[in-house]
């Protein structure tokens, strides 16, 4: 039987964070880390890594500082919802982040916003300022403060997001090292979405039964969605997550769309005829929340050519693959457009995007196959002709 | 001691000396001045101890961290896909119309630049465009032109 799709409240809801974190500072951190492992929470910043064993990691290392940080960088095309969060409840963020350095023994917190995102920076630093008091009240040591980005969308990456903060150019290093081993500063760091500290926080309120209820087995909870291109609904909306995209499509579409993108610039692209088999999550296809629907009257060459443009533009340029990879993959779309090159060559610039898979050293370069064959794929006729 | 020197001093006894404090250093020479010009990241880097080649290189890195002169307001029009889709190209014609400068330019008298950005993280309400730190989700040309007329009888 199919699940309709269920609307939920966890991230938006108001609660009183103080008592939560009250409550969760009576027990202690193995307790509510082997909850959060136990709920099944996997990181919403689009790589998907079991936040429970992150903090446990983080907390198993011996250091005489130990950081937190809240990923607010979110540059992903298509999402949003970092945003919204931080503008409807940025107390339920600090409140998460003071819960993440409870659990893993940290006194520092920082925020990574966007420069792109600056007017939230007197109200986030109100709420903070009030924050403080609080914890200071409750004889908590916790201090938060904002690091600005400077419109860099690799800096999302943790460990270029790190480089930035330590007053570097956005290049993300080598892994391992993890950060939650030789994070900010050589520290243990735990580096988590807006979103996933918000749902850790709930889960310190609520246990683990509830979130781990939603949702399916490798996808438990909820999440929250950006949808925006071809809907009569574009907007911001938290979904329990296992719905197949015919049902994300019934719900939103506009009657006639074509395709979906999911997961942004760095995801992938669904057609029609793939909508129901195709389930959106971690066992079908994973989104950090964009999801862009385009309609029959779009050219999905235009589509193809502006994610390209993107990656091409934000590349760090660090590593050869994705360096070279985005022109040449740009400019021989093109040249194949124009008919300069025969429809063929899109079977070797897909060879190209596969070795960028292989060989480029970050998420960035890595991603860049994913809307490029599984555009190819779907539209070879709209991107030749 | 010249203005920007100034300026470079108070912040590094502000943020502190240390490596970690040149993003936002470097964030408030721009933001007061508009651009680093080669002189406040000599400043800069003599403050924090740092190679101005150092220096230079790290602001490069940034889109915001402008290293070429630009107006008082920067205009910056979010170009990625759904700004595209709905209509991005007919706000900056609008725009450069009514400023007689091309994307990439800055008027004479200094006062505006005009730019494009990627996605601005608006995207259910697009097309949008930034003014320096402001937001204006939702535009049309008749929009943009109200904004734009407003921006000009500021100083
Ligand atoms: C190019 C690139 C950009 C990224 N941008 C973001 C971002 O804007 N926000 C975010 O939370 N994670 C982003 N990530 C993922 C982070 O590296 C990291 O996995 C995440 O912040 C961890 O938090 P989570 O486990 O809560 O998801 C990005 C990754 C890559 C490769
Ligand atoms: S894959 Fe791209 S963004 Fe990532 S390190 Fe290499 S050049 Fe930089
Ligand atoms: S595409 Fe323009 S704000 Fe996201």
């Amino acid at each position: 039987m199919e699940k309709q799709i269920k609307k939920v409240d966890l991230i938006f809801g108001k609660v009183d964070h103080l008592a939560i974190l009250d409550a969760c500072f009576k027990r202690t951190r193995d307790e509510i880390i082997l909850d959060v492992i136990d709920s099944g929470l996997r990181g919403r910043g689009g790589a998907g890594f079991p936040t429970g064993l992150k903090w446990k990691f983080a907390k198993n290392e011996e250091a005489d500082q130990k950081y937190v940080i809240c990923n607010a960088d979110e540059g992903e095309p298509g999402t949003f919802k970092d945003r919204e969060i931080l503008t409807q409840v940025p107390e339920k963020v600090l409140a998460g982040m003071a819960l993440c350095g409870y659990c893993i023994g940290a006194s520092e917190g920082y925020i990574y916003l966007r420069g792109e995102y600056n007017f939230l920076l007197p109200p986030l630093y109100k709420a903070i300022d009030e924050f403080h008091q609080k914890l200071k009240k409750m004889n908590f040591d916790f201090t938060i403060r904002i690091c600005s980005g400077s419109g860099a969308y690799v800096c999302g990456e943790e460990t270029a997001l790190m480089e930035s903060m330590e007053g570097r150019r956005g290049e993300p290093r080598n892994k391992p090292p993890f950060p939650t081993s030789e994070g900010f500063l050589g520290k243990p760091t735990s580096v988590n979405n807006v979103e996933t500290l918000v749902f850790a926080l709930m889960i310190g309120q609520e246990g683990p039964t509830k979130f781990k209820e939603m949702g399916t087995f490798d996808s438990r909870g909820s999440k929250v969605f950006s949808v925006s291109g071809d809907t009569p609904n574009p907007g911001i909306y938290e979904l329990e997550l296992g719905m197949t995209l015919e049902q994300f499509v019934e719900e939103f579409g506009d009657g006639d769309t074509k395709a979906v993108q999911v997961g942004g610039a760095s995801g992938f692209c669904v057609s029609r005829k793939d909508f129901k088999s195709t389930l959106i999550g971690f066992e079908g296809i994973p989104t950090g929340g964009s999801m862009m629907l385009f309609n029959s009257s779009r050219s999905m060459y235009n589509i193809l050519n502006d994610y390209l443009e993107f990656m091409e533009e934000e590349s760090c340029g660090q590593c050869t693959p994705c360096r070279v990879g985005c022109q040449q993959l740009l400019k021989g779309i093109e040249a194949v457009k124009k008919g300069i090159k025969p429809p063929s060559y899109l079977e070797d610039l897909q060879k190209l995007s596969d070795t960028m898979r292989i060989a480029s050293k970050c998420g960035l370069g890595q991603s860049v196959p994913n809307p490029f064959n599984s555009i190819i794929n779907n539209f070879r006729e709209e991107i030749i002709y | 001691m010249t203005k920007i020197k100034e300026l470079v001093k108070e912040q590094a006894e502000k943020h502190g000396r240390a490596r970690t404090s040149l993003m936002p250093i470097l964030q408030e020479v721009v933001r007061s001045e508009n651009y680093l010009s080669e002189e406040a990241m000599e400043a800069i880097a003599e403050e924090l101890d740092l190679s101005t080649a150092d220096v230079f290189g790290t602001a490069s890195f940034y889109t915001f961290l402008d290293t070429v002169p630009r107006g008082k307001y920067v205009i910056r029009v979010c170009k990625t896909i759904t700004c595209h889709m709905k209509g991005k190209d007919e706000i900056i014609r609008t725009i450069s119309d009514m400023l007689k400068i091309k994307l990439g330019e800055t008027t004479t008298d200094k006062k505006f630049s005009l730019l494009q950005a990627n996605c601005l993280g608006w995207c259910h309400k697009g097309p949008v465009m930034l003014i320096n730190d402001e937001v204006y989700p939702e535009i049309t040309p008749e929009k943009v032109t109200e904004i734009v007329n407003q921006y000009l009888k500021k100083g």
